[in-house]
């Protein structure tokens, strides 16, 4: 048994090192170290635990066992989940930081002694409030994510369900969920407890079904931030220092990560939040759209005209993504450079369904990160390369965004992929892009649009290098 | 007349809200997804709220209503650190520099 104090002082000990786990993510470099902390932020915070509970009987077996059982999931997911799996694999950990802290409220509010919050009926109001909203994140946490984790999987429609009357209805029960909190900090009332549970799942469950599935970006990193906060309010129940600092380091993280990706895509958060983006316009687009010539062509025409190029941009999407086409990807661009090509690749901040969703996969797939560049700092250099080769991506490479102030993308950042020489748009057909919106791209005299699974295409362009 | 200590963690909070917000900003934005799943790694250091919850049964009763939650927390927190710190360096470790023994 280790004193409250020396107990406090490891978990501040903890909660630096995992300021320093983030912090070692400002460069690939450090990063591997910044995990390394984080790990031993984690053991010192479990030990501590241990040590101050101080008691090792065969309650302490049991939590083991129960480690370990969570412990071998955890590490059999992280082995076996593909890389372009990783938004699913995130949402689903962010339902699971949820549900622990709505557990871990459960049972501090059925067993209050055991934390020192006094006893059953009778807690200190602090602890309650906090409890309470703790409880109350983790459930939105939960039940948010698991429809995230659906739409992403596919189970669920990747489209924004909408019904009459949804936002009025959403206020209710938020407003609701106040009232709860206020009356049972109040009564004490364990039912309203078991009602303030039951409210918060199902306000996060219909917060994010109206939510399309190209907004994913935004509402995973929400989550993350929901994650944090619900972590924080638990922190705060128990007086903990190392879940404080935690709580509060993820929830702004989340928070910068969702304002980024609402940025990227030039609109607000409560924009996004609102939902049902893309529904409406779609259907009014296409019949009024009249019908355009493109031009299209084979691997051939397009090995032929990168052949030629001296400087080659490549800009994925999540179409590369669901066409695992990475790994070709690079093989070309291994090819391209054997020619003497210059090849770079531009990530628009929204391409995929998370934050980094593309510079991941290429990492996968070997791509030196030091090729690989961000909207700012590539956007000057379409004008002066020869190709553009668009792979999968769609509406962030839409000039309408730029000069139709009637389009619903109009002010979102794109890649000025219209000023290269030539464009080449991989594609599966000419449908729109989630938001509905016809790309002008297409019909440009210098496009060429390449009609056929992003990763077959691909390995047929190097072929015919 | 002595300061409430929920005034003191109170601060830790803000104040770590504030190095969260300027740490995170300096991620660079290739890392943003291994950011993602190392937040989410090390918010399931709830588990150490997890493991209090599920030893406050006695000793002859290990496993009660309220320790049942703690030790189905734990499960679950421990999936997350296992699988957010797992993936996490599977993933950093794919990040390469140009030219690397070529």
């Amino acid at each position: 048994m280790i004193s409250v104090n020396l107990s406090a002082i490891f978990y501040l000990v903890s909660g630096v090192l995992f300021i320093l786990a983030l912090r070692g993510l400002s460069s690939p470099e450090t990063s591997r170290q910044g995990n390394f902390f984080g790990i031993m932020g984690m053991i010192i915070a479990i030990t501590v635990t241990f040590l101050s509970i101080g008691n090792f009987s065969i309650g302490f077996i049991y939590v083991l066992i129960f480690l370990l059982i969570g412990g071998l999931i955890g590490a059999f997911i992280a082995y076996k989940i593909p890389m372009t799996a990783m938004p699913e694999l995130v949402a689903g950990f962010h339902s699971l930081v949820g549900l622990a802290a709505v557990f871990v409220a459960i049972s501090a509010f059925l067993n209050p002694e055991a934390f020192n919050l006094g006893t059953s009926g009778n807690i200190k109001l602090g602890s309650l409030i906090e409890m309470s909203i703790g409880a109350a994140v983790g459930a939105i946490t939960f039940s948010g994510s698991i429809i995230a984790f659906l739409k992403l999987q596919g189970i669920m429609s990747g489209s924004p369900i909408t019904f009459k009357g949804q936002h009025p209805l959403n206020a209710l029960i938020l407003i609701a969920i106040v009232i709860l909190t206020y009356l049972l900090c109040s009564t004490q009332s364990s039912n309203l407890f078991w009602i303030l549970l039951v409210t918060s799942f199902l306000i996060g469950f219909l917060l994010i079904i109206p939510i399309g599935g190209a907004d994913m970006p935004v509402v995973i990193s929400m989550l993350n931030s929901y994650s944090g906060w619900a972590a924080a309010g638990i922190g705060f129940t128990l007086e903990n220092t190392a879940l404080i600092i935690t709580g509060a380091l993820v929830g702004s993280s989340g928070a910068i990560l969702s304002y980024i990706m609402c940025k990227g895509m030039n609109r607000s958060f409560f924009n996004v939040i609102l939902g049902g983006f893309g529904a409406t316009e779609q259907s009014a687009n296409l019949s009024s759209k009249e019908q355009r010539p493109v031009k299209s062509g084979n691997a051939e025409d397009a090995a032929f005209l990168m052949k030629n190029a001296s400087s080659v941009i490549i800009v994925p999407g999540y179409g590369m993504a669901v066409a695992q086409a990475q790994h070709a990807l690079r093989e070309m661009v291994d090819t391209l450079k054997k020619n003497d090509i210059k090849v770079s690749y531009a990530i628009h901040p929204v391409a995929g369904r998370m934050p980094g969703h593309m510079n991941v996969l290429l990492a996968e797939a070997n791509v030196p990160y030091d090729e690989v560049f961000e909207l700012e700092e590539i956007n000057n250099d379409f004008a002066n390369a020869d190709v553009a080769f668009v792979i999968g991506a769609n509406d962030v490479t839409n000039p309408v965004a730029k000069t139709d102030p009637q389009s619903p993308i109009y002010g979102m950042p794109v890649l000025d992929v219209e000023k290269c020489k030539s464009v080449l748009f991989v594609k599966r057909s000419l449908s729109p892009g989630y938001a509905g919106i016809d790309n002008d791209l297409f019909y440009k005299e210098n496009t060429l649009m390449l009609f056929a699974d992003a990763k077959k295409m691909t390995e047929d362009i190097t072929k015919n290098i | 007349m002595e300061i409430d200590p929920f005034i003191f963690r109170l601060s830790i909070f803000i104040l770590s809200i504030f190095i969260g917000y300027y740490v995170v900003w300096s991620v660079t934005p290739s890392l943003h997804t291994p950011l993602m799943s190392v937040t989410n790694a090390i918010s399931s250091v709830i588990i150490v709220g997890a493991i209090i919850a599920a030893l406050a049964g006695n000793s002859d009763s290990v496993f009660n209503t309220s320790s049942i939650f703690g030790f189905l927390a734990i499960s679950l927190a421990a999936i997350n650190i296992f699988g957010g710190f797992l993936v996490t360096q599977r993933m950093l470790a794919m990040y390469k520099k140009k030219k690397k023994g070529k």
